[in-house]
C-alpha cells in the first residue's frame, strides 16, 4: 500500500467516525447518568431526515442542522418521560423509539417529497460543504507532512472539527465540573445525590437532553454532509456501533474517541477490500470487516480485552423512599 | 398505591395501551394527510376479509408465536433477549443444511430434522451471549445486539460465498429438494375446502401451537420452570433457596433461542424452499411486540401474534393499494412496544387512579347499592 492510499485510507475512516463519536458522546452523556440509551440509532435516523427534508426545503444546511436537533430532542424527550417520569423499562423504550423513527421517517419524508421515502439531493449551502484549514494549499508541497495535513485533517466540513472538538469538552464537563461530577454521581449513587438536595430527574432529564442535542447533529451530518440527502434507514446501525464503541472505551470520552476512530478505519476497510488483501495477502471477506466491531465489543464485554464496567445505578429507575 | 382487580392487570392495561397506539397511529395518519378509517378498513379486508387473507395472516402470526414465545422465556428468567433476530436467521442456516444435506423421502422426516436443525443452530447462537451473561456479567441486551450483527454478516458471507450454487447470481442457496416440501394450509385435506388458493401458512402452524402449550408447560408444571420464574423474579432468593443462577441463565437463554430459531422452518422450509439474506425480515424483533402484548404468557402470545400477523398483512395491503408506504406497520409496532412496554406504568397509574374514583364515589354513596 502506497502513501497516497494511506491518506485515503485514512481521510474516509475520519468522516465515517465522525457519526460514530458524536452519537457515542450522545450516549455517553446519558449513560454515565444512568439512562441505557439503545435508542441512539433512532434518534440519528430521525435527526437525518428532519436535517435533509428541511435543509431541501429552505436551502440551508444550518436550518438542516436545527431541524435535526428538534428532532432528535422529541424523541429523547419521549424516552426521559418514559424511562425517568414513569420509570419504564430503558431498553424497551429504546428499542421502541428505535422502530417508531425507523417507520415515521420515510412515511414523513414520502409524504413531504413523494420520493419513495427520500429527501431529495441536496446541493449548495444546503450542504456542509468541505472547509479548506489555513496552509493547507501552502504546505501541500512539503513531503510527508504536507499531504497529510491538506488530505486527511483540512478539507471536511465544519461539523467535523466540532465532534472532534467535542470531546474534550465533554471531558473537561464530566471530570472539572460541578455538573459533570454530579452527572457522573447520579449514575453511580442517585441516593447520595439525592440526599444532598440535588434533583436527580432533573440532572438525569438534563443528561437526556444532552444525549438528544448531540445525536442530532450526528444524523444531521449524515444527512447533510456525509451525504446529501435523506435515505431510508441511512444509518445503517450506526448508533449500534456508537454503543460498541461506548463499551470499548469503557465510558471514558477520549477512549471513545479512538474506539470510534479504530471502528471507522473498519468501515473504511470494508469499503476497500482491494486494499485489505493487498496488505494480509488473503481475502478477507467483507462481511467480516463489517462484524469486526461487533465481535471487538462482543470480547471486550467477554473481559479479555480489560474489563468493562457500566455505571452502578444504569438502567434502574429511581425511586425516592418515602 | 391502590392495587389493581386482576381482570383489569390481566385485560384492560394491554388493552388500553393497544388503543392508545392505535390513537396516536390514527394520528400520524391524519397528519400525513391519510383517512384512518380508509386505511383501517383496506387492512381489515385485506388480512382477514378473506380466506387468502387469513393464509397469509396466520403465516405471519406462526412466525411471530415462535419468536414472541421465545422473548416470553427469556422474560421469566429475567432476561430480555433482543437477538431473536439473529437467532431466527442462525434457525434458518440450520434449515437450510438439513434440507439441502439429503434427498428427503417425505416431508414428515425432513420436517422434524429441519426442526431439530433450527432450534440447535438458533440455541447455539443465543449460547455465547448467555454464557458471557452468567460467566462474566455481560449484559446479555448488549451482547444479543452484536450477535444480531455478527449473524447477519455470517450469513451475507455464507450465501455468497459458500452456499450460492455456481452459476446463481443471486445471493441464496439452492431450492430445497422436493422431499421436503412443507403442505400449505391449502393441501391438507378439511382445510382445502375453506383455503382454495394457495396460501403460505403451512403445518407450521400446528407446530407452533403445539410450542405454545409446551412452553406453558414447562414454565407452570415443571421444577425447572419454576426454578426460571424464581430466578426472574428475584436473584437473590432464587441463589438463597439453593437454585444455580448460571444453570438457569444458560437453560433459558437455550430455550429461547431455540424457539426463535425455529420459526425458520415456517418462512424458509414452508415459504420460501430456499434460504435467503435476511431470511427472517424483522420477525425476532416483532417477538418482543408480541410477548409484551401477551403479557409474556404462552395464551397472550398466540392471541398477540394474530394480532400482529394481521397488522403485517394489513400494512402489506396498505403499500400495495394505498398511498400509505408499507413502514406504518414498524409505527404501529413502534407505538406497542412504547405503549405495553416503556409505559405500562403510566398507564397503570392512570387505571389505579381511576378505579380509585370509582371507589370512593361508592364508599360515598353506601345507599345508592343497596336500593
Amino acid at each position: 500500500m502506497d502513501y497516497a492510499t494511506l491518506l485515503q485510507l485514512l481521510d474516509t475512516t475520519l468522516r465515517l467516525a465522525t457519526p460514530l463519536l458524536l452519537a457515542c458522546l450522545a450516549g455517553l452523556y446519558s449513560e454515565r447518568a444512568g439512562i441505557f440509551d439503545i435508542g441512539l440509532e433512532g434518534k440519528m435516523l430521525a435527526a437525518a431526515m428532519a436535517a435533509g427534508a428541511v435543509a431541501a426545503l429552505t436551502g440551508s444546511a444550518w436550518a438542516g442542522l436545527l431541524a435535526g436537533i428538534g428532532a432528535s430532542l422529541i424523541f429523547a424527550a419521549i424516552h426521559g418521560l418514559a424511562s425517568i417520569t414513569f420509570r419504564g423499562n430503558q431498553l424497551i423504550s429504546g428499542v421502541a423509539l428505535n422502530f417508531l423513527a425507523s417507520g415515521i421517517t420515510v412515511l414523513i419524508a414520502q409524504a413531504l417529497f413523494r420520493q419513495g421515502g427520500r429527501t431529495p439531493p441536496l446541493a449548495g449551502d444546503a450542504r456542509f460543504n468541505p472547509v479548506v484549514l489555513p496552509g493547507a494549499e501552502a504546505l501541500r508541497e512539503v513531503p510527508v507532512i504536507g499531504p497529510l495535513y491538506y488530505e486527511v485533517i483540512s478539507g471536511h466540513s465544519v461539523l467535523v472539527y466540532a465532534a472532534f472538538l467535542i470531546v474534550p469538552l465533554t471531558w473537561w464537563v464530566l471530570f472539572h465540573t460541578r455538573f459533570g461530577l454530579r452527572l457522573r454521581a447520579v449514575g453511580e449513587n442517585p441516593a447520595a445525590v439525592d440526599t444532598a438536595g440535588v434533583s436527580v430527574v432533573g440532572l438525569r432529564f438534563a443528561a437526556v437532553g444532552i444525549t438528544g442535542i448531540l445525536c442530532g447533529v450526528a444524523g444531521a451530518y449524515m444527512a447533510t454532509a456525509l451525504q446529501a440527502g435523506f435515505g431510508r434507514e441511512m444509518t445503517a446501525g450506526r448508533g449500534y456501533i456508537a454503543l460498541a464503541a461506548l463499551i470499548f472505551a469503557k465510558w471514558r470520552p477520549v477512549a471513545a474517541m479512538w474506539a470510534c476512530l479504530l471502528f471507522g478505519f473498519f468501515q473504511a476497510l470494508a469499503l476497500r477490500p482491494d486494499v485489505v488483501q493487498a496488505v494480509v495477502q488473503v481475502k478477507v471477506p467483507v462481511p467480516f470487516l463489517d462484524a469486526l466491531p461487533y465481535i471487538l465489543t462482543v470480547l471486550v464485554l467477554a473481559g479479555f480485552v480489560g474489563k468493562a464496567i457500566p455505571p452502578r445505578a444504569g438502567g434502574e429507575p429511581y425511586v425516592k423512599e418515602r | 398505591m391502590d392495587r389493581l382487580p386482576k381482570w383489569a392487570d390481566v385485560a384492560l392495561v394491554p388493552l388500553i395501551s393497544l388503543v392508545m397506539a392505535a390513537i396516536i397511529s390514527a394520528l400520524v395518519l391524519l397528519a400525513i394527510g391519510q383517512s384512518p378509517t380508509e386505511a383501517f378498513k383496506v387492512m381489515v379486508d385485506g388480512a382477514l376479509g378473506s380466506a387468502y387473507g387469513w393464509g397469509y395472516t396466520l403465516y405471519y402470526a406462526t412466525s411471530f408465536i415462535f419468536t414472541g414465545l421465545a422473548v416470553t422465556m427469556a422474560f421469566h428468567a429475567g432476561l430480555f433477549n433482543i437477538g431473536g433476530e439473529g437467532q431466527a436467521q442462525l434457525g434458518g442456516l440450520g434449515v437450510a443444511l438439513v434440507c439441502l444435506s439429503l434427498p428427503w423421502p417425505h416431508w414428515t422426516v425432513a420436517l422434524i430434522a429441519a426442526t431439530a436443525g433450527a432450534a440447535l443452530f438458533g440455541a447455539a447462537w443465543a449460547a455465547i451471549p448467555a454464557y458471557l451473561q452468567a460467566k462474566r456479567g455481560s449484559h446479555i441486551v448488549i451482547t444479543t445486539i452484536m450477535f444480531n450483527y455478527i449473524a447477519a454478516a455470517l450469513l451475507v458471507y455464507l450465501l455468497v460465498d459458500v452456499l450460492r450454487p455456481a452459476g446463481q447470481m443471486d445471493p441464496a442457496s439452492a431450492r430445497f429438494p422436493e422431499g421436503a416440501k412443507l403442505p400449505a394450509l391449502n393441501d391438507i385435506p378439511g382445510f382445502n375446502l375453506i383455503f382454495q388458493k394457495a396460501v403460505p401458512a403451512n403445518v407450521t402452524l400446528f407446530i407452533a401451537l403445539g410450542m405454545a402449550v409446551v412452553v406453558w408447560a414447562i414454565l407452570w408444571r415443571t421444577r425447572l420452570g419454576y426454578q426460571i420464574r424464581a430466578f426472574g423474579k428475584s436473584e437473590p432468593a432464587a441463589k438463597y433457596a439453593g437454585i444455580n443462577p448460571v444453570r438457569i441463565t444458560v437453560i433459558a437463554m437455550l430455550l429461547s433461542g431455540g424457539l426463535a430459531g425455529m420459526m425458520s422452518i415456517n418462512n424458509v422450509m414452508g415459504e420460501a424452499e430456499r434460504l435467503l439474506q435476511n431470511s427472517s425480515e424483522g420477525a425476532g424483533f416483532i417477538g418482543i411486540a408480541v410477548a409484551l402484548m401477551g403479557r409474556n404468557h404462552p395464551l397472550g402470545v398466540v392471541l398477540a401474534a394474530v394480532l400482529f400477523g394481521f397488522l403485517y398483512q394489513g400494512g402489506a395491503e396498505l403499500g400495495l393499494w394505498t398511498s400509505i408506504p408499507i413502514e406504518m406497520r414498524i409505527v404501529v409496532q413502534g407505538l406497542v412496544i412504547l405503549f405495553t412496554g416503556a409505559l405500562d406504568m403510566m398507564v397503570r397509574m392512570m387505571l389505579t387512579r381511576a378505579f380509585g374514583m370509582f371507589r370512593s364515589v361508592q364508599a360515598t354513596q353506601p345507599d345508592k347499592g343497596a336500593a
